[in-house]
């Protein structure tokens, strides 16, 4: 207890030093910017800061995942639901390469995340040492920054660093890679937070002249539409976001990782664009007189073919990345900066309107989506069962209040097209980098962010077993995540393209998968399968009933499509409903 | 604008830290870019280094490949330049056998007609140095190759604008 106190005397005092190794001064630095918990995998390289953490367990949870992916994926979700930098550590070589498909993920979908690893001694570097890696080289490209600790002076900047950097602007993954001398070398420890750093700016100055044509545009247009990316929910603009769409009476869709970010009820809530997204706001982007993109990036599975995307239309784009304006579509207004300051200071400029005859041109093409799409997906009336009526089932029995965090594949598609959202922060998913297996870890992070939100995880067969060891963390951390495997027996949409594109040659994409139900026994985790429709309700019940972690496996129609669909290279407005 | 190919003489101010060049690399690789020449030194600026790469690519490519460089956290600013607005340098080394500064009397009206310099003669070689543009070194090569060359290198650009660039206003500004 003594010890206990005077560890926490020291924590609280940055201003004097004391002579702490650089493995202690690693947990420090992470205590002084309030990190809870981390995710991370032991070994060789990284065991001096791992001894430390023996010491501070009641300050720092560190869960050990089944394997480094795991701890990233885990960092992710935390990160995605809270807000906050997710961290996740590893050890050198094999240890820190398990770390990549994370960060890269993180990279793209800018997600704020603390990566540490281990490396080998200072004077082994380059010797092809055991275990040894380029690490710092490896991840350059797909890190927002990243560094080398020869010296443990370096460990308080490095991370002060790294936490502003991962959280600051549009967020993203850093890693911070340590050699083993540098842990246990002993120096006077003193720790600052960054407040700036020089070269970098993280929000652009938004210039006023393009708020007011911004503003302008949007006052004199007919046919505005409104598609807003995650930029909405990483500024924590929704409230803005809300009274800006509400005020000019603008129909709204989002990219996937936008969605959540105002509830799915919205009435100017439009639905998803792009590939798989909803039909109206699709076609109707080659129908709008002005665009206005908000925190979103215009990826090529929103737009398809960029030379008829929304060629009619004045394109305003609001983000704060300059690097994003005119990368893929031209713009006419530039509104660089913040989305929540932005979408304040526009606000004021705007007019309130209604544009009630362009909003009936949406509920137009909802209907005939709803025809030919959304009522055989929801109430089926053959006897396979549909990915969307599990949604449906879910939906109902959260009552839209679950996070849900889906994998990559047909299943995603549908979670996210048919997910009701209540709240922001709810729709956890692997965007751009479309990294099957990042569900399950992805999930046990954002429970453990947010202990008191139900999070839902639905994954397909395939990505499933992707990282289906960290079952085991769920196990050892109890951790009460809901899984929800959707079961096809296949991988569902390389075999939708199969059919489509490839004269149904359904080359590797079958699968002979195992007793799900067993494998989730076997951790201990309550779990079951529904083969048939009647039991789906009651099951889906006794999953969010069930107080401790659950599995659910569902198996639905093998050959089922998800559709509305851009094919590669069509243009929005020629997306297929069947 | 322009779907051309043109030759960009990119200026990129940054912090001077390992790895950067890596990561500055890295997004011309990415994007399957290939660089014609690249040079890195301290510029005008105390602690400040500069980069000169030179690359040929479509304007709208230049200014996408300028904003992806501009975002890294280190870079602090980044420049592009046609042939027109800089002035530029280059500069080469030749080494030579000895024995053609008396054999091959015209060797000696090459290197007084090019304004190169011999920076050194000994028994068995002579090194010859030259700057200037890219032509000027060019035509040198073609020139003493005929005599046989036993090793020659030339340097990456490096470059100055012709009009100012306000980086080190700009500097002074974030330092306060």
């Amino acid at each position: 207890m003594k010890e206990t106190q005077t560890i926490q005397n020291k924590t609280k005092s940055t201003e004097t030093t004391e002579r702490i190794s650089g493995s202690e001064a690693v947990i420090k630095c992470l205590l002084a910017e309030g990190v809870d918990i981390l995710y991370g995998y032991p070994g060789g390289a990284i065991m001096p800061v791992y001894d430390e953490l023996y010491k501070y367990q009641d300050k720092i949870h560190h869960v050990l995942t089944r394997h480094e992916q795991g701890a990233t994926h885990s960092a992710q979700g935390y990160a995605r639901i809270s807000g906050k930098v997710g961290v996740c550590m590893a050890t050198s070589g094999p240890g820190a390469t398990n770390l990549i498909t994370g960060i890269a993920d993180a990279q793209i979908d800018s997600t704020p995340m603390v990566c540490i690893t281990g490396q080998v001694g200072s004077h082994l570097l380059g010797s092809d040492a055991f275990q040894e890696t380029d690490i710092v080289g490896i991840s350059t490209p797909i890190t927002k920054w990243n560094c080398q600790v020869t010296k443990a002076s370096q460990i308080p900047e490095a991370f002060a660093k790294a936490f502003y950097i991962a959280r600051s602007g549009r967020p993203g993954p850093v890693l911070i890679d340590i050699t083993k001398d540098a842990q246990f070398e002993e120096f006077d420890f003193k720790y600052e937070k960054c407040k700036g750093i020089r070269s970098y700016k993280p929000i652009p100055d938004t210039d006023e002249n393009s708020l007011k044509a911004a503003a302008e545009l949007i006052n004199n247009a007919k046919k505005p539409l409104v598609v807003w990316g995650q930029g909405v929910i990483l500024g924590k603009a929704e409230e803005e976001f809300k009274a800006v769409i509400e005020k000019a009476g603008i129909p709204s869709a989002w990219t996937i990782l936008g969605a959540s970010a105002i509830p799915t009820s919205h009435p100017l809530n439009v639905g998803m664009v792009g590939m798989h997204g909803n039909y109206a706001p699709n076609v109707l982007t080659n129908d709008c007189d002005v665009l206005i993109a908000i925190g979103m990036r215009f990826d090529d599975r929103v737009t398809g073919n960029l030379e008829t995307y929304a060629k009619q239309a004045k394109i305003i784009h609001f983000d704060i990345d300059p690097a994003e304006i005119d990368k893929n579509v031209k713009t006419d207004v530039a509104v660089l900066g913040d989305s929540k300051a932005s979408l304040k200071s526009l606000l004021p400029l705007l007019n309130e309107n209604s544009h009630n005859d362009w909003h009936q041109k949406f509920k137009d093409l909802y209907k005939i989506e709803y025809e030919k799409v959304i009522k055989d997906d929801l109430h089926p009336t053959k006897e396979g069962l549909t990915m969307a009526e599990v949604l449906k089932e879910i939906n109902i029995q959260t009552k839209g209040d679950a996070a849900i965090v889906s994998d990559v594949g047909q299943h995603q598609m549908t979670a996210c097209r048919y997910a009701e959202f209540n709240k922001t922060k709810s729709n956890i998913t692997s965007g751009g980098l479309g990294t099957m297996g990042f569900a399950l870890p992805a999930a046990i992070g954002a429970k453990m962010a947010a202990p008191d939100r139900e999070v839902v995880m639905i994954a397909g067969d395939g990505g499933y077993q992707m990282t289906i060891q960290e079952l085991g963390t769920i196990f050892q951390q109890k951790v009460p995540v809901k899984i929800v495997v959707l079961n096809n027996e296949f991988l569902g949409m390389v075999r939708q393209w199969q059919q489509l594109f490839f004269d149904k040659r359904y080359a590797s994409t079958e699968m002979v998968n195992p007793d799900f139900v067993a494998i989730a026994k076997g951790y201990s985790i309550e779990a079951q399968k529904v083969t048939e429709r009647k039991d789906l309700k009651a099951a889906v019940k006794e999953m969010i009933d069930c107080e401790g972690p659950y599995f659910l496996e569902v198996r639905v129609e093998k050959e089922g499509n998800v559709f509305p669909m851009i094919p590669t290279g069509a243009s929005v407005s020629d997306i297929r409903l069947e | 604008m322009s779907t051309e190919n043109k030759q960009y003489t990119v200026s990129i101010y940054t912090e001077n830290n390992i790895g950067l060049l890596n990561r500055i690399s890295a997004i011309f690789q990415r994007r399957h870019m290939n660089i014609e020449s690249l040079n890195t030194s301290p510029s005008e600026i105390d602690g400040v280094s500069r980069f000169t790469i030179v690359v040929n690519i479509t304007e709208s490519q230049m200014k996408k490949i300028q904003g992806q460089i501009e975002k890294q956290v280190e870079v602090i600013k980044v420049y592009y330049h046609t042939e027109e607005e800089i002035i530029y340098q280059e500069s080469c080394i030749f080494k030579m056998r000895s024995n053609l500064l008396f054999d091959e009397r015209q060797i000696q009206n090459i290197i007084k007609e090019s304004n190169a310099r011999i920076v050194t003669v000994n028994r068995d070689f002579f090194v010859i140095e030259k700057s200037g543009r890219k032509e000027e070194i060019d035509l040198l090569h073609r020139e003493l190759t005929v005599f046989g060359i036993m090793q020659f290198t030339r340097s990456g650009r490096i470059a100055v604008t012709k009009d100012e660039m306000k980086i080190s206003t700009m500097l002074k500004a974030l330092q306060h």
